[in-house]
C-alpha cells in the first residue's frame, strides 16, 4: 500500500476586517412566492390530472356512467323484450351486442347491468362511509375505554369471513338488489371506521386542534371543522377501493345465483349465463359483461391508486 | 406472548360463537319449513321428520343441541339428501378443495414475490411497468372471467389442456391458474411497494457500502423485511381463495366443498349450509390466528403482549 502524502496545512490569510461586507439583502425578494398558493385539493387534482392511468379510468367511468343513464335508451330493442326467432344471433347492425338464449337485446342488458353494478358500488360505499365515519370518528376521539370496547368489537367483527355472510343473507333473505347493498355493508363499514378513527386518533393530538379546544370550540365544531377535513384523503382512497369490491360481490353473487334475478340482468348474472353457452360458440354472451365488468373494476383500482397518490401530503412537491 | 395467544384464542372463540349464532337464527328466520315445499307429505310422516330434525321443539333448544352438534363437530344428516351426513360430504369435498386452495396459495405466493422483487429492482423500468400492468390486470379481472377465458382459450382454442375434472396434475392446471390471478396481483403490488421503500434504508446502503453481492442484499438483508407486510394479508388472502373455490369448482366441475356448498344454498338445505359454513369459517379464523402468531415471531419489533395500536 502506498503510503499517501501528508494534506498541506491550510493557514488563513491575513483579511482585514473591512473586506467583509453583508450581502445587500431584499426583503421583498426573499419572501416572494415562488409557486402560486394552492389549497389541498387544487393540489391534488393537478396531480392527478398528470396521472395518465388515473385519468383514462376517470374518463371511462363517467363514459359508463352515461351509457348506463342513457344506453338502454339508445337500442331500439327493451332489455326485456324477447323474441325467440332471434336466438342467440352474433352482434350486427340490428343487435350491437347480439342477443341470448330468449332473443333478448344483449347491448341493452348491458348498460341495464352497468346501472346495477355502479347503483350497488356507489350506495355500499356511500353506507359504509356513513356507518364507518360515525363510529371511527367516535371511537378515535372519544379514546380510552369507549375506544378499547369499540376497536375490540370491530376486531371480532372483522374475523367473519365477508362473503360467507354475504352468501348467508342472500340466502336467508332471498336473492335481490336490497338483499346485496345489506349484505355488503353488514362487514363493509369495518376497513373504514379503522382507518377513520387511526387518523382522527393521530391528528386529534396535532396542536392546531388545541388551538381550537383552547378558543372553546365546541367538540362537534372541532370534528367538523379539524378532524374531519384532514382525514378526507385516506377515507376517500378507501371509498373508490370499496366500489370495486362490491361490484366484484355483486358479480359474483349474481353469478352463483344469489343476486340480480331474471328478467332483469346484472353483470355477474349474464356472464353466469353465458359461460353455459360459450362451448357453443356463443362468445358475445360471456364477452360483453365479463369485459365492462374487468374495465370497470380497472378504472376504479387505477383511479384509487392515483388518488391515493395524489392526496398524500408527504408527495407534494 | 402467552398472555396475546391466550387472548387471540378468546377472541377467536367469540367469534366462532358469533358466526355459529349468526348462521342458526339466520337460517330460523326464514319462513317456512325445508319440507313444505315438493310433494305434500301426510301429517304424521312431517311430524316424524320434524322430530328427526329437532325442528319440534322450542327455538333455544334448538340453539342448545347445535352448539352441541356444533362442538362434537357432528353436523348431522342432510335433509335434501338424506342418506347422506353433512360430515360425510365435507370428509369426501374438503381434500379436494384443500388441495386446490393450497396449490393455489402456493403458486400466488411465489409467483406474486418473484414478480415483486423484479419490478422493486427495476423501478420505473419496463419491467417494472410490466409487472405491474400484470398485477393491476390481475386484480380487476374477476376469477370466473378469468377462468372461463382460460378454458376457451387454452383449452377449447387450443385444445392444451383438459376443460374440467380433477383428476390428474394436468386437470389442475387451469383451475390454479384461473384462481391465482387475483392473490397473486395482490401479492406482486405488495411485494414491490414494501420492497421500494426497504431498498432506501440505511442499511441497505450500509451493505452496498460493505461491497455485498447484490443477491445476498435482496436475499438476505431486503426480502425479509420487505415480506412482512406480505404476511399480514396472508389470512385474508386465504379467505378470499376459499370463497374463490366456489366458483372455479363449479365453472371446472371440481367435485370439492364448494360444489356442496352452492348445491346446498340452491337446494337450501340447511344443515349442509350450516355444517359448511362453519366449518369454513372456523378454517378461517384458526388462518388468521395463525398468521397473526407468524407475523409476531418474523418481525422481533412486535412485542405480542403489548396491546396493538396506541
Amino acid at each position: 500500500m502506498e503510503l499517501r502524502k501528508q494534506p498541506e496545512r491550510h493557514i488563513a490569510p491575513n483579511i482585514p476586517d473591512e473586506w467583509f461586507v453583508p450581502k445587500a439583502s431584499n426583503q421583498a425578494e426573499a419572501e416572494a412566492v415562488v409557486r402560486p398558493s394552492l389549497s389541498y385539493w387544487q393540489d391534488a387534482w393537478l396531480r392527478l390530472l398528470k396521472n395518465k392511468l388515473a385519468m383514462a379510468g376517470l374518463t371511462f367511468l363517467i363514459l359508463l356512467t352515461f351509457m348506463a343513464i342513457f344506453g338502454p335508451m339508445m337500442s331500439p330493442h327493451d332489455m326485456t323484450e324477447q323474441k325467440l326467432v332471434n336466438q342467440n344471433l352474433p352482434p350486427s347492425s340490428q343487435h350491437w351486442f347480439g342477443t341470448d338464449e330468449l332473443g333478448r337485446d344483449v347491448f341493452s342488458r348491458t348498460w341495464f347491468g352497468a346501472r346495477i353494478s355502479l347503483f350497488v358500488g356507489i350506495v355500499a360505499a356511500l353506507i359504509d362511509f356513513i356507518i364507518g365515519v360515525v363510529y371511527g370518528g367516535f371511537a378515535g376521539y372519544k379514546g380510552g375505554k369507549a375506544d378499547h370496547v369499540m376497536m375490540r368489537i370491530v376486531e371480532i367483527l372483522y374475523g367473519l369471513p365477508y362473503l360467507l355472510i354475504v352468501i348467508l343473507i342472500s340466502v336467508v333473505m332471498g336473492p335481490g338488489l336490497f338483499t346485496i347493498i345489506f349484505a355488503l355493508t353488514i362487514t363493509g363499514w369495518i376497513g373504514m371506521a379503522r382507518i377513520v378513527r387511526g387518523q382522527v386518533l393521530q391528528i386529534k393530538n396535532y396542536e392546531f386542534v388545541l388551538a381550537s379546544k383552547t378558543f372553546g370550540t365546541k367538540t362537534s365544531r372541532i370534528i367538523r371543522k379539524n378532524l374531519l377535513p384532514n382525514t378526507m384523503g385516506p377515507i376517500i382512497v378507501q371509498m373508490t377501493l370499496t366500489v370495486p369490491s362490491a361490484i366484484f360481490a355483486e358479480a359474483f353473487l349474481s353469478f352463483l345465483g344469489l343476486g340480480i334475478q331474471p328478467p332483469f340482468a346484472s353483470w355477474g348474472s349474464m356472464a353466469s349465463d353465458g359461460l353455459s353457452t360459450i362451448l357453443s360458440g356463443h362468445w358475445w354472451r360471456l364477452f360483453f359483461p365479463a369485459f365492462f365488468i374487468s374495465l370497470t373494476m380497472f378504472s376504479f383500482n387505477v383511479l384509487g391508486d392515483g388518488l391515493q397518490d395524489a392526496l398524500d401530503p408527504k408527495l407534494r412537491r | 406472548m402467552t398472555t396475546y395467544i391466550v387472548k387471540r384464542l378468546f377472541a377467536m372463540l367469540i367469534t366462532l360463537w358469533l358466526i355459529i349464532t349468526l348462521t342458526f337464527f339466520l337460517m330460523h328466520a326464514v319462513p317456512g319449513s325445508p319440507f313444505n315445499e315438493e310433494r305434500a307429505t301426510n301429517e304424521t310422516v312431517q311430524k316424524n321428520l320434524e322430530k328427526f330434525y329437532h325442528l319440534d321443539k322450542p327455538l333455544y333448544v334448538q340453539y342448545g343441541l347445535y352448539l352441541k352438534s356444533v362442538v362434537t363437530f357432528d353436523f348431522g344428516p342432510s335433509i335434501k339428501k338424506s342418506s347422506q351426513t353433512v360430515n360425510e360430504m365435507l370428509g369426501r369435498g374438503f381434500p379436494i378443495s384443500f388441495e386446490l386452495g393450497m396449490i393455489t396459495l402456493i403458486v400466488a405466493v411465489l409467483s406474486g414475490i418473484t414478480l415483486g422483487v423484479i419490478a422493486a429492482l427495476r423501478h420505473n423500468g419496463i419491467i417494472d411497468y410490466l409487472a405491474m400492468t400484470i398485477a393491476v390486470l390481475g386484480i380487476s379481472i374477476p376469477n370466473f372471467v378469468m377462468a372461463t377465458l382460460l378454458i376457451q382459450v387454452i383449452a377449447v382454442n387450443w385444445q392444451i389442456l383438459p376443460v374440467a375434472t380433477w383428476v390428474s396434475p394436468k386437470h389442475m392446471i387451469l383451475p390454479t391458474l384461473a384462481l391465482a390471478t387475483g392473490p397473486m396481483a395482490i401479492i406482486a403490488r405488495l411485494t414491490r411497494a414494501s420492497m421500494l421503500e426497504v431498498l432506501t434504508q440505511d442499511y441497505i446502503r450500509t451493505a452496498k457500502a460493505k461491497g455485498l453481492s447484490p443477491v445476498k442484499i435482496v436475499f438476505k438483508h431486503a426480502l425479509r423485511n420487505a415480506l412482512l407486510p406480505v404476511v399480514t394479508v396472508l389470512g385474508s388472502l386465504a379467505a378470499s381463495i376459499l370463497t374463490g373455490t366456489f366458483v372455479i369448482e363449479k365453472i371446472f366441475a371440481i367435485p370439492g366443498m364448494g360444489k356442496y356448498f352452492v348445491e346446498s344454498i340452491n337446494q337450501r338445505d340447511y344443515p349442509v349450509i350450516m355444517g359448511t359454513t362453519v366449518f369454513y369459517s372456523t378454517i378461517l379464523i384458526m388462518m388468521l390466528f395463525l398468521v397473526d402468531i407468524a407475523y409476531g415471531i418474523l418481525d422481533p419489533r412486535i412485542k405480542l403482549h403489548k396491546k396493538e395500536g396506541s
